[in-house]
C-alpha cells in the first residue's frame, strides 16, 4: 500500500504518523524547526510563508494546549487560522465527520489540523478530503501524535545531539499512550540505540516488543543508565477500571522521584508531554528541577508544528 | 417441471464418496440417476459440464440478508441473487434481523419474503432468547414448528450462564440445534481488532483469543451437562479449535464452522484502517489461521460457513473503530475454498464437504448429497475459471469485500434449487 501521508515525489503531504516516515523525513522536519525556532526571540515573530493560506483546528477532543501551539504556530507562518471546538460523543458517525469535513472544504481551507478520539480518524479525514487539503493529525485515539512526538526528538536533539548513542525510557501508560507510540516510532526511526518501556502489565500492550523495544515491569531496572526519562500523564479513569489500584500505589511503584533519577545518567533529562499530574507520576522537586526540559518542550512545540505545517503545505501545490 | 440433463460433469459428491466423470439425470425436481445410462429420459434441458465440477449446493450456515429490517444495506431479493450465484441453495439467516426472529410471524415473513425472490430455502435460525436480550427463553417449539432450523442469540451475549443453561435444556428437550458465537464480552471488551502486533502498532482496541477460547471451554461443559446439540460459529483462535478437538475425541457431539475469510487472511494481511478488514471475530495470526487450516483438514472444524454481512456504504466509511464489522462474502466462497485446494490445505472433496454433506449433517437435513431421491440442489462450476471482483460481476448489494478488484479463480456456471434453475453464469 502507497504511503498516504507522501505525494509522488515522496514529499511529506499529510502528517498522520511517524509510521511510514524515514529518517531523512524526520531530520528535515528537525532541520526545518531549528530554523524557525530563533524566531520566537525575535521582535517580530512572524514570517509570510503560509500567507493567504486557512488552517482548520479541528478539535473534536478537547486540548487547550495544543490546540494554542497549533494556534501559534499557524499565525506565525501568517496564515489565517480558524479553530474549532467540536464536542462530539464517542461515538458520533464517520458520516457526521465526514459532513463537517466536507463543510468545511467547501470554504476553500487548505489544511485540517485533526484531533479526535478514535483511532485511525487522522486516515480517515486524509482519504475523503479534497486532494489540494493537507491533514494534520494532532492525536487520534489511542494510535498516534506525531507532532509531539517530532517535539521531543528536537528537544532530545538539542540536549544530546546524536541518537545512536542514547538510552531512552518511557513510562507510564503505554497502552493508552498515542504519545508513546509516535514517540517509539520517532526514536527507533531516528536510530536510537535502546528504546524502553516501564510500566505494570495492565498499562503495556500485548506483544510491545513488537515496536521495537525492551519492556520493564520496575521503574529501578528500566531506569538504570538512561539518558532521557519520559514521563507519561496517567489518566484518573485507569484507576475505575482495573488496571491501577490507586494514584498513591501507581506513585509508589512508578512515581518519578528524586532517589530513583539517580539511576539514570547523571545528565539525563526528564520530559514530560503535559498537563503534569503532580505527586501521581512525577515529583514536583523533579518536574521543576535541573534536569527537567518540561517547558522547553512546550516553547518547541511552535517550532516544530511550524515546520510540519510548511513542510507539508509546500509538498501541496504552488511553491512558496 | 423440466427433466435437466447434466452431462460429463467431474461428479464430485463426498457423502456418496463419488469422485468421477458422468451424468446427472432430474426430474420432478429430484435427482433421478448419478451415472448410469437412462435410456428412456428425454431432457428439456441438456447442460454439458465437461471440464466443470458438478457438485451438491452449498448449505451456507450464516448469511445476513439485512431483511427485514435493514433493506438499505441488502433485501432477501438481492441477497438470495448473490446466493445463487454463488452456487449456496441453501442457507440459514442468523436471528439477529429486525425485528428478530423470535416470532411465527417474523418466520413467515421471511418464507414469504423469500418465495417471491423465487429462492426457496432460506432457513430462519430462531432467537434463543426473546427479542435476543439474553434474559428469557423464546418461544422455541413454535419457532421450530413455524420453519427455524436451530436456534442462536447471534452475536448478541446472554445474560448469564444461568440463562445459557436453560436455553440448551431447553432447546434440547425440542430437539433442537443450538449455535453459538464463542465469545466474553467483558474480555473482548468492545475491541476491534485481534490484541496482537497490528491492534498495538495502530493503537486500536484488541481482542484477545481467550475471549472465545474460554467462552468456548463454558459451554463445552454446558454442552456435557444439558446434552444440547452445539454448534460453534466462526471460530478464529487456535485455542478454540483445539478444545472442540478435545471434546470431540472425548465424544462430545458438538460441530464447529469457521468463516471462509479467516482461512486467508490474517491480522498481518490489514491495510491500515481500512474498514473493509473490520470483521468479528478479528483477523489473527498466522499461527491461529494454520491452527484453523489443520482444523478443518482433520475434521475439528466441519463446516465452512460464509458470514455473509452486506454492508451499506455509509456503515464502512469512519474512522476503523467506529465502523460496523463484517463482510460480505457469499461470492467469494467458492473462489477461497479453491483456493485453500491450491494451496494443499484441504482436497477439493474435504472442501465440498465442508460447503455441502457437513453442514446438511449439523443441521438434520436431507441435503448435501446427490443420492437419488433427494431434492436437485446442484451447483456447477468451472474451477479454472479466472474473474474480477467489480460492480459488473458482484451481485451483492454490499460491496464490503477486501477481496474488491482481486482477480479470483473458480465461477459458477450453473446454480439448481430443487431441479430448478436459479443462475447461469
Amino acid at each position: 500500500m502507497k504511503n498516504l501521508q507522501l505525494n509522488t515525489e515522496g514529499k511529506l503531504k499529510h502528517f498522520l504518523s511517524i509510521d511510514g516516515l524515514n529518517k531523512e523525513i524526520l531530520t528535515e522536519i528537525l532541520d526545518t524547526a531549528e530554523s524557525f525556532s530563533s524566531m520566537s526571540e525575535q521582535r517580530v515573530k512572524k514570517v509570510p510563508l503560509l500567507r493567504g493560506k486557512t488552517i482548520v483546528n479541528l478539535f473534536f477532543e478537547n486540548s487547550t494546549r495544543t490546540r494554542t501551539t497549533f494556534e501559534l504556530a499557524a499565525t506565525r507562518l501568517s496564515a489565517d487560522v480558524l479553530s474549532m471546538n467540536i464536542a462530539t460523543s464517542a461515538t458520533s458517525k464517520g458520516e457526521s465527520l465526514l459532513d463537517t469535513i466536507r463543510n468545511l472544504e467547501a470554504m476553500h481551507v487548505d489544511m485540517f489540523v485533526v484531533r479526535h478520539a478514535i483511532s485511525g480518524a487522522g486516515h480517515f479525514i486524509a482519504q475523503n478530503t479534497a486532494p489540494h487539503i493537507s491533514v494534520i493529525n494532532a492525536g487520534d485515539g489511542q494510535h498516534a501524535h506525531p507532532t509531539q512526538a517530532m517535539l521531543d526528538m528536537f528537544t532530545i536533539r538539542q540536549h544530546k545531539h546524536d541518537f545512536s548513542e542514547l538510552k531512552v525510557a518511557i513510562i507510564g501508560d503505554i497502552l493508552h499512550s498515542r504519545v508513546a507510540r509516535s514517540q517509539i516510532q520517532a526514536l527507533n526511526t531516528l536510530g536510537t540505540k535502546e528504546v524502553r518501556v516501564i510500566a505494570p502489565k495492565t498499562l503495556l500492550p500485548s506483544h510491545v516488543e513488537s515496536l521495537g523495544v525492551s519492556a520493564f515491569n520496575t521503574l529501578e531496572e528500566g531506569l538504570k543508565g538512561v539518558d532521557v526519562v519520559i514521563m507519561l500523564r496517567l489518566q484518573k479513569e485507569r484507576m475505575t477500571s482495573a488496571l491501577l489500584p490507586s494514584e498513591r500505589e501507581y506513585f509508589k511503584c512508578f512515581g518519578l522521584t528524586e532517589e530513583r533519577l539517580k539511576l539514570a545518567k547523571s545528565n539525563a533529562i526528564v520530559m514530560h508531554p503535559g498537563p503534569i499530574n503532580r505527586g501521581v507520576e512525577i515529583e514536583s522537586s523533579i518536574a521543576d528541577g535541573p534536569q527537567s526540559v518540561i517547558l522547553q518542550q512546550v516553547s518547541n512545540g511552535i517550532a516544530v508544528r511550524m515546520a510540519i505545517m510548511s513542510l507539508t503545505m509546500q509538498s501541496n501545490g504552488e511553491p512558496l | 417441471m423440466k427433466k435437466i440433463l447434466i452431462s460429463n460433469g467431474q461428479i464430485i459428491d463426498p457423502a456418496n464418496k463419488i469422485e468421477q466423470i458422468g451424468n446427472i439425470y432430474i426430474a420432478d425436481g429430484k435427482i433421478l440417476a448419478v451415472n448410469e445410462q437412462l435410456s428412456d429420459f428425454t431432457a428439456d434441458i441438456s447442460i454439458n459440464a465437461v471440464d466443470n465440477i458438478v457438485c451438491p449446493g452449498f448449505i451456507d450456515l450464516s448469511a445476513r440478508l439485512r431483511d427485514p429490517g435493514q433493506s438499505y444495506k441488502g433485501t432477501i431479493a438481492s441477497e438470495t441473487k448473490a446466493a445463487a450465484s454463488a452456487g449456496v441453495t441453501s442457507l440459514c439467516l442468523p436471528a439477529d434481523t429486525s425485528p428478530v426472529i423470535d416470532t411465527v410471524a417474523v418466520t413467515e415473513l421471511i418464507a414469504d419474503k423469500s418465495e417471491k425472490a423465487n429462492y426457496n430455502q432460506v432457513y430462519p435460525i430462531g432467537a434463543l432468547t426473546q427479542g435476543l436480550a439474553g434474559t428469557e427463553l423464546s418461544s422455541m417449539h413454535a419457532l421450530k414448528e413455524a420453519g427455524c432450523i436451530a436456534v442462536s442469540n447471534a452475536t448478541i451475549p446472554l445474560a448469564s450462564l444461568l440463562v445459557a443453561r436453560r436455553a440448551m435444556e431447553y432447546a434440547s428437550s425440542h430437539d433442537l440445534l443450538v449455535m453459538y458465537h464463542p465469545n466474553v464480552p467483558s474480555l473482548s471488551n468492545n475491541g476491534c481488532a485481534h490484541e496482537g502486533v497490528f491492534a498495538t502498532r495502530y493503537g486500536l482496541p484488541g481482542i484477545p483469543e481467550a475471549s472465545e477460547s474460554i467462552a468456548v471451554a463454558q459451554y463445552l461443559e454446558l454442552a456435557e451437562l444439558t446434552g444440547c446439540r452445539l454448534h460453534f460459529s466462526q471460530i478464529s483462535s487456535r485455542r478454540s479449535a483445539i478444545k472442540i478437538q478435545q471434546a470431540k475425541k472425548y465424544g462430545l457431539k458438538v460441530s464447529a464452522d469457521v468463516a471462509i475469510h479467516q482461512l486467508h487472511l490474517t491480522e498481518n494481511d490489514i491495510e491500515p484502517f481500512n474498514s473493509s478488514y473490520h470483521v468479528l471475530p478479528p483477523f489473527r495470526t498466522k499461527k491461529d489461521q494454520q491452527s484453523l487450516r489443520e482444523s478443518l483438514a482433520n475434521g475439528t472444524i466441519d463446516i465452512i460457513c460464509s458470514d455473509h454481512q452486506p454492508h451499506d456504504r455509509d456503515a464502512k466509511l469512519g474512522a476503523f473503530p467506529e465502523t460496523e464489522p463484517g463482510i460480505s462474502s457469499l461470492e467469494t466462497l467458492l473462489p477461497l475454498t479453491l483456493r485453500l485446494v491450491h494451496d494443499n490445505a484441504i482436497t477439493l472433496s474435504q472442501g465440498i464437504a465442508a460447503l455441502t454433506q457437513n453442514p446438511a449433517m449439523t443441521l438434520g437435513i436431507q441435503s448435501g448429497t446427490l443420492s437419488p431421491g433427494l431434492a436437485a440442489d446442484i451447483c456447477i462450476f468451472d474451477p479454472s475459471l479466472s474473474w474480477t471482483i467489480n460492480h459488473d460481476s458482484w451481485k451483492s448489494a454490499g460491496c464490503n469485500t477486501p477481496f474488491w478488484g482481486q482477480t479470483l479463480k473458480g465461477r459458477i456456471t450453473h446454480t439448481l434449487q430443487s431441479g430448478k434453475i436459479i443462475y447461469t453464469l
